[in-house]
């Protein structure tokens, strides 16, 4: 026997629940009116400069970011505030690059490397605060990892979108979005890195962690820093003619999506066993979450990784076939996602199928990272092949 | 064996296999000439790696033998879960009781004093208002309500999978594996001579309605083809195609800093009376009636050069032209030397590194590459630009030698004259080789040197002559070094200073002398020597001291060209592309539905307790178990909230 019925309405408490993620406040209908705003404005002003691919793409971000605002709004204020920030430095050079040498806030502040150094100080030190607060428990020094690693955030974010207008300023023809090299990748993997991990920090309530989060990303910029200082590669090169495609605006901040979620898991996995059982864990480690914990964002991690990760191989392999004529050629870069990929789907079955946990699945994770760490930066050091753009 | 080759384990082993197998093909650079094989791992490992199919690893028959595995395990896993699957997502489940909820990891009790029927119809509703679908079951006094949401969840199973199985088998399409079994079999012959395409066997031709290839062929300007190039182990095939495309114009755009902007390639499609014309570029192919042509590279068409060979030794010229990948024999005294034209490069633009230009880059003009090539192989390699550059505000004709790729060039700085030209250089040069010439002039100009500069008293004139044409002798052949060599070693120290110094006036008096009557001759007024003049023979002499080490007995200057450019295209046909991007499209979408749409289930037990009812809610996910704890919790706390107590 079979009854549906459908008489009484639902209580209204239970339609609050189901309604949370679409009812808008005031101030979502401001983000979007500022947003659609936004694009109302370029659509104005340069919609000859863009075209029908870069709209599609353009659109897409908009309401990307339009509905990533609205549903986390740390991350709507981070948004705001690097719009302001990169508006404010457009306004300060006033179309002449030679500025950033001449007024203060350009100089020491949102010239593209002075942010980015910004960006990698409040990462460094971000990652002190963290630990500081593992060791000790002070709550206060968490918050102020939490806020530096933020404010990082924010001025990465800021730099690149400077860079961006700069490659425009050195000449038009130069201008080019900042993904193109290993230079800029880098700030973009920061960037992206620690917006993941400030997610599921909040998401999760996870701040134990961010230490080993941040230790990733301090690697980066460790690079990062060695990278300009030793071989100058801050400098603003023009793009390559196989680089000159819509498909880099999508291709590849979508594969660093799958590379910090693939970090974030390997930190993860990294602090998972360091840990220690959760009966007796290690001393300075005992304030970071139960294992089980752990392992439930890492498996997440990588879940969101891989997922990226998919889509910007495939992605990839679009571009390749109008750029190079084959949508594969196993070429060493295509070779290596490849091989990510099948690292993380074979852990991904592992721990879905068969319900894997523990600590053989954590090493995995650091492991993968490793293969991620190759694919990324080891072919184009030591295997030559179509992909080579960010040469050491 | 169906559950063998169904299972997990093999799976990820493949999974893994795979992996690893692609690994060394990445080391290991694929499909490099035989020959660099040979040199790096020597024969005998190279007949086993041969073998093993190690230089074409991703069409070896083990590599494709373990792709055939995957797909299988993975059309078995379908086959086998698919029906389950399906048949779940009808199964509401809802016959389960409230023993089974109760042992449930999420489940809770609540008491309401809403009477049975109500309490069913409100909870159902609440369930479909979070989304679920839901059936409810009446068992006797009690009733089973039963919700499912998220069955996309599962649909992302058969997506990604299918998915897999699609790619791998769209891949396989337009893979060069059918060409390898065809040559196993015999009927196809990959060609390795450098041969014309009329003259290739049929054995090694594809037919024209080939429906799945990717060849490559380099088209010089104003050239047509009606054939591609199909690389095969060793070897190509040819891939006859049935329209011919032309090469009107290829083109190198460079950004300021000389770095090149776009390759573009203006070509001509020539189907029976159809014509299309068009300009390819990187990322923007070509399409025709399934044929798509890409950019790939470019190279030199065969350009014409001009250019005059001055006779390091004599005041011969030779005026030549070659073509770019020619080569010349040249006849010097009993010596043969083949010049073989590499390159030519009509724009050398660098970072400018001269303080006195403020530009930041400069176009350095016209260059020419080229090997100069003795009897017993050994070569070396030259670097000639064409017109003058400029340094420390003085212009120069450089010349770089070099006698292994390793090395860096060595430049030969030829002091270039007022019209950019060596030709005042090399009547000097023509001069200083004319000893009756030499000797008059220094018979005339001995008195200047003579009375005040006397090395000893004792010299005559005709001793002044002879020694400052040997030490000029001298200084061609070896340059400083060889009249250093000249001194006695059992002298003293302070002799042999004297000696040099001496010596060194002597060839500075000779030299200038020759330079001097090397002006006259070119009409200039001897008596106004200007400091620049001066300039001149200082680097002229520099350039002297370095000419016995050039290695070739003549300077070529580059006098004129005709640039012609090929362009590389890369044509293919991929029949298997459509099927690889369905495949592309099923994957993102099994990804994101197996991660991001969780499948959830929920029931509710109701049963009469006095006037009210008592409820049990217990609700399970197939994964994300601890974030679907909160969300019941959640669900249930919201339950308790809204349902009056009883």
């Amino acid at each position: 026997m079979r009854t549906d019925v459908m008489t009484s309405e639902a209580p209204a408490d239970l339609a609050g629940l189901t309604g949370k993620r679409f009812s808008l406040r005031p101030v979502d209908y401001l983000w979007w009116a500022l947003l659609l705003g936004g694009f109302g404005f370029v659509y104005l002003n340069y919609r000859h400069n863009l075209n029908g691919y870069e709209w599609i793409i353009f659109s897409c971000s908009t309401l990307a970011l339009g509905y990533a605002g609205t549903a986390w709004t740390e991350f709507r204020r981070l948004l705001l505030i690097v719009a302001v920030l990169a508006l404010l430095s457009i306004q300060l050079y006033d179309a002449t690059l030679a500025r950033a040498g001449e007024r203060f806030l350009l100089q020491y502040f949102l010239a593209s490397q002075s942010a980015v150094m910004w960006m990698s100080f409040l990462f460094v030190l971000a990652t002190l605060s963290y630990f500081f607060a593992l060791f000790t428990g002070s709550a206060f020094s968490a918050a102020v990892g939490t806020g530096l690693t933020w404010t990082g955030a924010a001025m990465g974010l800021t730099g690149l979108l400077v860079r961006w207008h700069e490659s425009y300023l050195i000449s038009p023809e130069m201008g080019h979005i900042p993904v193109s090299n290993l230079y800029e990748v880098f700030i973009l993997f920061c960037v992206i890195t620690a917006i993941i991990y400030l997610y599921y920090e909040r998401r999760y309530r996870i701040r134990a962690l961010g230490g080993f989060v941040l230790l990733v990303i301090s690697a980066a910029v460790g690079f990062l820093l060695w990278y300009t200082f030793d071989r100058g590669a801050h400098e603003i090169q023009p793009l390559v003619p196989a680089l000159q495609s819509y498909w880099m605006k999508i291709h590849v901040p979508a594969n660093f999506i799958g590379y910090g979620c693939f970090s974030i898991a390997a930190m993860l996995g990294l602090a998972y066993l360091a840990r220690g059982d959760d009966a007796n864990p290690r001393p300075l480690l005992a304030r970071l979450p139960v294992r089980a914990e752990i392992d439930d964002i890492m498996y997440k991690a990588i879940a969101l990784g891989f997922a990226f990760f998919t889509v910007a191989t495939i992605l990839g392999s679009l571009w390749a076939a109008e750029a190079w004529g084959g949508y594969w050629s196993w070429d060493p870069k295509e070779t290596w996602a490849l091989i990510v990929w099948l690292n993380y789907a074979a852990w991904l079955h592992m721990r879905i199928s068969r319900n894997w946990q523990g600590p053989a699945m954590a090493a995995w994770a650091i492991i993968g990272l490793f293969v991620t760490l190759f694919a990324f930066l080891g072919v184009n050091m030591f295997l030559s092949g179509l992909h080579s753009y960010g040469e050491l | 064996m169906l559950g063998f080759l169904g299972s997990m384990n093999l799976a990820v082993t493949l999974l893994v296999a795979l992996a690893l197998a692609s690994v060394i093909g990445t080391i290991l650079k694929q499909n490099e000439p035989y020959q660099n094989y040979i040199v790096k791992f020597g024969p005998f490992w190279h007949g086993i790696f041969e073998k093993l199919g190690l230089y074409d690893i991703y069409s070896s028959s083990w590599f494709i033998l373990i792709l055939a595995f995957l797909v299988t395990t993975t059309s078995i896993c379908l086959y086998r879960n698919t029906p389950r699957i399906l048949a779940s997502l009808k199964q509401y489940r809802e016959d389960m009781l409230e023993q089974q909820l109760v042992n449930m990891a999420d489940h809770s009790r609540h008491r309401t004093s809403v009477a049975h029927d109500e309490a069913v119809a409100t909870l159902a509703h609440s369930f479909r208002s979070l989304g679920f679908r839901t059936r409810t079951k009446r068992h006797g006094e009690t009733t089973t309500v039963a919700a499912m949401k998220g069955a996309a969840n599962r649909y992302g199973y058969l997506f990604t999978h299918c998915a897999v199985v699609i790619i791998c088998i769209g891949g396989f399409l337009d893979s060069n594996v059918p060409l390898k079994v065809r040559t196993l079999q015999g009927s196809l012959q990959a060609e390795t001579r450098e041969i014309p395409v009329s003259r290739i066997p049929d054995r090694s031709k594809l037919p024209v309605d080939n429906s799945s290839f990717r060849a490559s062929v380099s088209i010089p300007e104003g050239r047509a083809t009606r054939a591609a190039f199909v690389n095969l182990g060793a070897g190509y095939l040819v891939q006859p195609l049935p329209f011919t495309i032309q090469l009107e114009e290829f083109r190198v755009e460079h950004y300021p800093s000389g770095q090149p902007r776009s390759f573009e390639s203006d070509l001509v499609i020539q189907d029976g009376s159809q014509r299309i014309e068009q300009t390819i570029a990187v990322n923007h192919p070509l399409s025709y009636k399934g044929y798509t042509i890409y950019q790939a590279s470019f190279g030199d068409g065969g350009s014409e050069l001009d250019f005059k060979l001055h006779d390091l030794a004599s005041a011969a010229v030779l005026d030549h032209s070659l073509k770019v990948n020619g080569d010349l024999v040249l006849d010097h005294n009993g010596v043969a030397y083949r010049l073989e034209m590499d390159e030519f490069r009509k724009f050398n633009i660098f970072a400018n590194e001269d303080p006195a230009i403020d530009k930041k880059f400069r176009d350095f003009g016209p260059s020419v590459n080229f090997k100069v090539r003795l009897k017993d192989g050994r070569a070396n390699e030259y670097l000639n630009y064409m017109y003058p550059i400029t340094l420390e505000g003085r212009e120069f004709l450089l010349s770089g030698v070099r006698s292994s790729l390793e090395e860096d060039f060595r430049y030969l700085h030829i002091p270039a004259d007022d019209e950019g030209s060596p030709g005042r250089f090399f009547s000097l040069l023509n001069l200083l080789h004319d000893d009756a010439r030499l000797r008059r002039i220094y018979a005339a100009g001995q008195s200047a040197l003579l009375p005040g500069n006397s090395v000893d008293g004792n010299i005559t004139e005709q001793d002044v002559g002879n020694v400052t044409l040997r030490l000029i002798r001298l200084f061609l052949d070896g340059g400083f070094p060889m009249l250093q060599q000249q001194i006695d070693p059992a002298m003293d120290e302070d002799t042999a200073r004297t000696v040099n110094s001496a010596s060194m006036k002597i060839l500075r008096f000779g030299l200038e002398q020759a330079y001097t009557a090397s002006l006259g001759d070119a009409g200039l007024d001897v008596a106004e020597i200007s400091e620049r003049d001066i300039q001149f023979l200082n680097d002229a002499i520099v350039t002297l001291s370095a000419l016995h080490q050039y290695g070739f007995p003549y300077y070529l200057q580059l006098t004129g060209f005709e640039h012609v450019e090929s362009s590389g295209l890369q044509i293919a046909r991929a029949p298997g592309a459509k099927w690889v991007y369905l495949g592309f499209g099923l994957l993102i979408l099994g990804v994101f539905f197996l991660f991001y749409v969780p499948h959830e289930r929920l029931w509710a037990v109701i049963k009469p307790a006095g006037t009210g009812s008592e409820m049990v809610l217990a609700g399970a996910r197939t994964r994300h178990s601890r974030d679907f704890s909160r969300y019941f919790e959640q669900i249930s706390r919201t339950i308790e909230r809204s349902f009056p107590a009883n």
